[in-house]
């Protein structure tokens, strides 16, 4: 098996009494989708928060690329390569989807220190800003305020912020959130396509998504992951029925 | 449209301050003239507030530190000119000076130094703490200058005779309104090139969502920092403009009124708009001049206007005018 884009550790993080993260270890391969699943309150936000950077852990380690990335910010994990999405979107409200867009090339590119050139007239940045909202399908909708984008049109905003930023990894949260169906099924075929290109640690509630991409599903609960396989494995998996999927079927 | 509306506006604000002064020479006039380059430095402060308040969204309540900072550079430079002592021998000499531009340059460099340094603490904080914490460094440069003898403490600074601009009799009302207003138009564009700028992008994405912009991998302090050096140097241009208009500095140059005063400008004219602080600093002037002359009380009146402009006029007098703003092209 190849070296793993992303490797984490034994990952600890707790809040008090509570272990919200309890000695978590994944790792995710070239090309694929590892989905991270499990009920309300399982420590998925934490997890990724702590993947992210946002939230420093309490011990573990985090390798991108085989570079330990543990101890660097939020902002350096972006620059070594880890494209985040949010659960709930995250973008400049008042720019122009093209000026979301720039903003993620312009990230990438790393020449924020500019003053005097209009960031408009680099073509090269736009280029590369409407490349990536023409592959989630927004480049018509270039000109238009962000605000002014449905809830799932600011979900594609998002994904394609993430692609500008050429990751070698991509960590989503829940991006299917709130698309409905047709959405739900347009973003999963597009997911699927972006594989290829940088494998995907995806958190989501949506099973028929997470059945249809994953290469491989962690399950957690209560802060620990209590089962990882294909989605076979885990639909058989008597404890993770238990701990999960039965529960879901109850509701 | 809206474009086009914003623009116009911006041009008739542009040509009002220069019209008003040529008006006012045609008719002789002078103290209009002073009051039109009032108005014109006072603008260059907000432009400079502007920059870290209206595209950056840092409410500095302490931006009387830099236009007290400028108001002092020129002061001390000044007064060790007219009185031929130098500022200090060892270990090399410094002299004073009555050139405007090398009063400008050392102005603007102190500011910014101060701004960096002041910025790089105050931006740890956000919200309320950062208002509370500019203010305090802002108070505390007032009591600093207050206690400081050797330039007057209390009583203030006063220089004789304005100070040169080669080739230029500074001592005449348009000619000093006519560099004070030069200076303006030439950060006003500066400013919009900024704005335009892949730094102007991230700056007002840090003030939208900063976490966007750390999700890009750009660090939202380094860019607030630099977006605070730049406005604190502005600010501290207009100090010394000021300073040179009133031939006097004083510890009032410092004080949270000035802060309160500048920050008025900004709001009173729409908060990230290019030209708001141009219309805001026009607009206290002639209020001040117009009320002033009923009334010393005319503040109650300012504030009137300034609680109507906060609750149904958030975009100030230019968004009033224009409408919503529109993102640029």
């Amino acid at each position: 098996m190849s070296d793993p884009m992303l490797d984490i550790r034994n990952l600890h993080k707790s809040f008090g009494a509570l272990k919200a993260t309890d000695n978590v270890s994944l790792d995710l391969h070239p090309g694929e989708i590892h989905a991270l699943i499990g009920p309300n309150g399982a420590g998925k936000s934490t997890l990724i928060q702590q993947i992210a950077g946002s939230l420093t852990s309490d011990s573990g380690s985090v390798h991108l690329s085989g570079r330990d990335i543990t101890g660097l910010s939020n902002v350096a994990r972006a620059r070594a390569g880890l494209g985040r999405t949010f659960q709930i979107s995250s973008l400049a409200m008042e720019y122009t989807v093209l000026q979301n867009a720039l903003l993620g090339a312009l990230g990438r590119d790393g020449g924020v220190m500019r003053f005097i050139k209009p960031v408009m007239g680099r073509g090269d940045l736009k280029d590369h800003a409407m490349q990536a909202l023409e592959q989630v399908g927004l480049a018509d909708l270039a000109a238009k305020r962000t605000a002014d984008l449905s809830h799932g049109q600011r979900r594609q905003l998002e994904v394609a912020v993430a692609l500008t930023l050429e990751p070698s990894v991509f960590l989503m949260d829940e991006p299917m959130a709130g698309l409905g169906a047709s959405g739900s099924k347009r973003m999963t075929g597009f997911l699927d396509g972006l594989r290829a290109k940088a494998p995907i640690l995806l958190v989501e509630h949506d099973m028929d998504a997470v059945f249809a991409l994953a290469d491989r599903i962690s399950v957690l609960v209560y802060g620990q992951i209590i089962a990882t396989g294909t989605a076979d494995e885990i639909k058989s998996d008597p404890i993770v029925r238990e701990a999960y999927l039965g529960e879901e079927a109850a509701v | 449209m809206i474009m086009a509306r914003e623009t116009l506006l911006n041009i008739i604000l542009f040509a009002l301050l220069p019209v008003t002064a040529l008006i006012a020479w045609g008719l002789d006039e002078p103290y209009i003239i002073t009051l039109a380059t009032k108005a014109a430095i006072l603008a260059l402060a907000g432009v400079g507030l502007n920059i870290a308040l209206g595209l950056g969204g840092l409410i500095s309540f302490g931006h009387a530190a830099f236009f007290g900072i400028g108001g002092y550079a020129m002061g001390i430079l000044a007064s060790h000119a007219q009185s031929y002592a130098p500022i200090m021998e060892v270990p090399f000499l410094i002299e004073g000076t009555k050139s405007m531009p090398v009063i400008w340059l050392v102005a603007t460099l102190t500011s910014a130094l101060a701004a960096l340094a002041i910025g790089a603490l105050s931006l740890r904080t956000s919200g309320v703490y950062f208002i509370m914490i500019t203010l305090a460094f802002g108070q505390m440069l007032y009591y600093f200058a207050i206690s400081w003898p050797a330039y007057g403490g209390e009583d203030g600074l006063s220089i004789y005779l304005r100070n040169d601009f080669p080739g230029l009799n500074t001592l005449v009302p348009l000619t000093f309104f006519s560099i004070c207003f030069a200076i303006l138009a030439v950060v006003l564009w500066g400013t919009s090139r900024v704005a335009r700028a892949p730094f102007g992008l991230a700056l007002s994405a840090s003030r939208q969502n900063a976490v966007r912009v750390e999700t890009v991998g750009i660090a939202p302090y380094r860019i607030r920092l630099v977006a605070f050096v730049i406005s604190g140097a502005v600010t501290g241009l207009a100090g010394a403009l000021f300073a040179d208009l009133n031939r006097f500095v004083s510890p009032t140059m410092f004080s949270w009124h000035t802060s309160g005063e500048i920050m008025i400008f900004v709001i009173l004219g729409g908060v990230g708009r290019l030209y708001g602080p141009v219309a805001g600093a026009a607009l206290f002037i002639l209020l001040e001049h117009i009320l002033g002359g009923l009334s010393d009380f005319w503040h109650i009146y300012l504030g009137i206007l300034l609680l109507l402009v906060v609750l149904f006029a958030r975009g100030g007098l230019i968004g009033t005018l224009v409408g919503r703003e529109v993102a640029h092209e």
